[in-house]
């Protein structure tokens, strides 16, 4: 039986920029040359939000490739979209207590599906030849900028890197080389490609094996996408490369834990229900810390660096969370 | 657009500097801040400290100085060599189970040396990461006795890790 396709609501191409406006339930999307324009009615009042095109993009780009990840994906203070695991619920203003206390804020929730389908199609018609929203600001210029320009789906259409125990393992996510065009990052030149010494004895080739997990992240072409690199039951090391400013603040729906690898990341803390500030974590190599999960946070990396974000994929802690029955840190343990 | 040279700056337990935490309205206890840098000078060779928990999962932070006793866990675990050089024995234990049960979580020590056929060895630096598989016995060795090693290791909470939060974080 074929597959169904999933219908979404779009426009025709616009004649004056280009691009096509979406529709998804009471939430409309539209661009121009320098703005996307997010517009809902609440209280019988149309609102309208406006955001630089770019920083939408690269908003969008990392819930498209994340599957919408854990939590809360904030583009900003105002929009965003939380993760209901199976279902995706898009927001405006509802955790800003200027719209909030008014009455202003609106939400609607979406099977996930046609909530991934439209945000893909509007990636795809939104992003110019030769613009990257996954890459880095010096990476990628302004071909955001302007009219509708060509496309770039070899870039927007990248998967995020998952493996199933560890990358290189037979059957498991190959690990990046010259041969599969993954060649190593200009922002790393001096990380080393060597492997460690592996020495299996007769019988044991697929057992026995290690990998150079730094010279792996140097070869990344992208930021702030983290891949899955090993695997224990639930527990996912989620490294990744970061450069300028996370496009979005991530609400925490868990207990998320970052270990920086090399170079220093600055994370802006903020309350998760009201986006207030509450702390500044400066991480530097060799330092661990969690991200509580009452908050949302924000990272600011002035070189490529590397980061290792260490989740607990248990889908069950949401609710439990919710039930009390975990703590949002660990400041009981001492 | 002229930007300044990139110079990756990793960590090592002769050069570390711990980041710090500004307070605006919030608690330094809850982010659990640590350096494994730090943590490593101060622990005994391998001690298993915890600097990472989510719920039963944990991240240890390893000094890796001589040899270590045997281990084994009946999951996978995954060693990331942070600074120095180790060296990873591995044996294909006979009877796993005996030691450490299928439902038994976190590192289990073996009394003495393990019984089972020699896996092979994995020479590793920093950045490099080994997977130890479920039902092997592993021991690590630091080779240089002048150079000591520091692991992270991806494993579950068990009776070997070590947990004094007090002593590594901020409070």
């Amino acid at each position: 039986m074929a597959a169904t396709a999933i219908e979404i609501g779009a426009s025709p191409a616009s004649n004056e920029t280009g691009y096509r406006s979406f529709e998804i339930g009471g939430f409309s999307f539209a661009r121009d040359e320098y703005f996307a324009y997010i517009t809902w009615t609440a209280k019988g009042q149309k609102l309208s939000h406006t955001m630089s095109a770019d920083a939408f993009l690269r908003a969008v780009m990392r819930a498209v490739a994340w599957g919408f990840f854990y939590g809360w994906i904030n583009f900003d203070a105002v929009f965003g979209t939380q993760q209901l695991y199976g279902r995706v619920k898009f927001f405006a203003g509802r955790y800003n207590p200027s719209y909030r206390d008014q009455g202003l804020d609106y939400e609607e929730i979406f099977e996930t599906p046609l909530a991934m389908e439209t945000f893909r199609t509007l990636l795809r018609d939104w992003t110019n030849d030769g613009y990257d929203p996954f890459a880095s600001p010096d990476e990628t210029g302004t071909g955001w900028i302007g009219k509708k320009n060509g496309d770039n789906n070899e870039a927007v259409d990248r998967e995020r890197e998952v493996c199933r125990r560890m990358p290189g393992l037979p059957g498991d996510a190959p690990l990046r080389t010259d041969d599969n065009r993954r060649p190593g990052h200009r922002a790393f030149p001096a990380a080393p490609p060597d492997q460690p010494e592996v020495y299996p004895e007769p019988g044991f080739a697929d057992e026995v094996h290690a990998h150079n997990l730094f010279g792996y992240l140097s070869r990344s072409d992208v930021t702030w996408n983290p891949s899955v690199s090993s695997v224990v039951k639930q527990s996912l090391f989620c490294p990744t490369t970061e450069e300028y400013i996370l496009p979005i603040k991530h609400g925490n729906d868990r207990m998320e834990w970052f270990v920086q690898l090399s170079d220093q990341i600055d994370w802006e803390i903020e309350d998760k229900e009201t986006g207030r500030p509450r702390a500044k974590v400066i991480m530097k190599a060799g330092d661990v810390a969690i991200m509580p999960a009452d908050i949302r946070h924000q990272g600011f990396s002035k070189k490529r660096s590397m980061l290792l974000v260490w989740e607990n994929g248990n889908p069950e802690l949401p609710a439990m969370y919710e039930r009390g029955e975990l703590p949002v840190n660990l400041s009981g343990e001492f | 657009m002229a930007m300044t040279e990139f110079r990756t700056v990793f960590g090592s337990l002769k050069d570390y500097t711990k980041g710090e935490i500004e307070i605006i309205n919030d608690d330094r206890k809850n982010y659990a801040f640590s350096n494994m840098f730090e943590v490593a000078a101060t622990s005994a060779p391998y001690e298993r400290v915890v600097v990472g928990k989510n719920v039963e999962y944990v991240l240890e932070a390893i000094r890796a100085e001589g040899t270590s006793d045997w281990y084994t866990a009946a999951h996978d675990e995954f060693a990331l060599v942070m600074d120095g050089t180790v060296e990873l024995d591995l044996v294909k234990l006979d009877d796993p189970h005996s030691i450490a049960p299928p439902d038994k979580e976190g590192a289990v020590k073996l009394d003495g040396e393990p019984v089972g056929r020699k896996m092979g060895r994995i020479r590793m630096w920093r950045g490099h990461q080994a997977l130890l598989p479920t039902g092997a016995a592993y021991r690590f060795r630091a080779p240089d006795p002048d150079a000591v090693g520091v692991i992270l290791m991806q494993t579950i909470l068990g009776d070997e890790s070590v947990e004094k939060w007090s002593e590594i974080c901020y409070t």
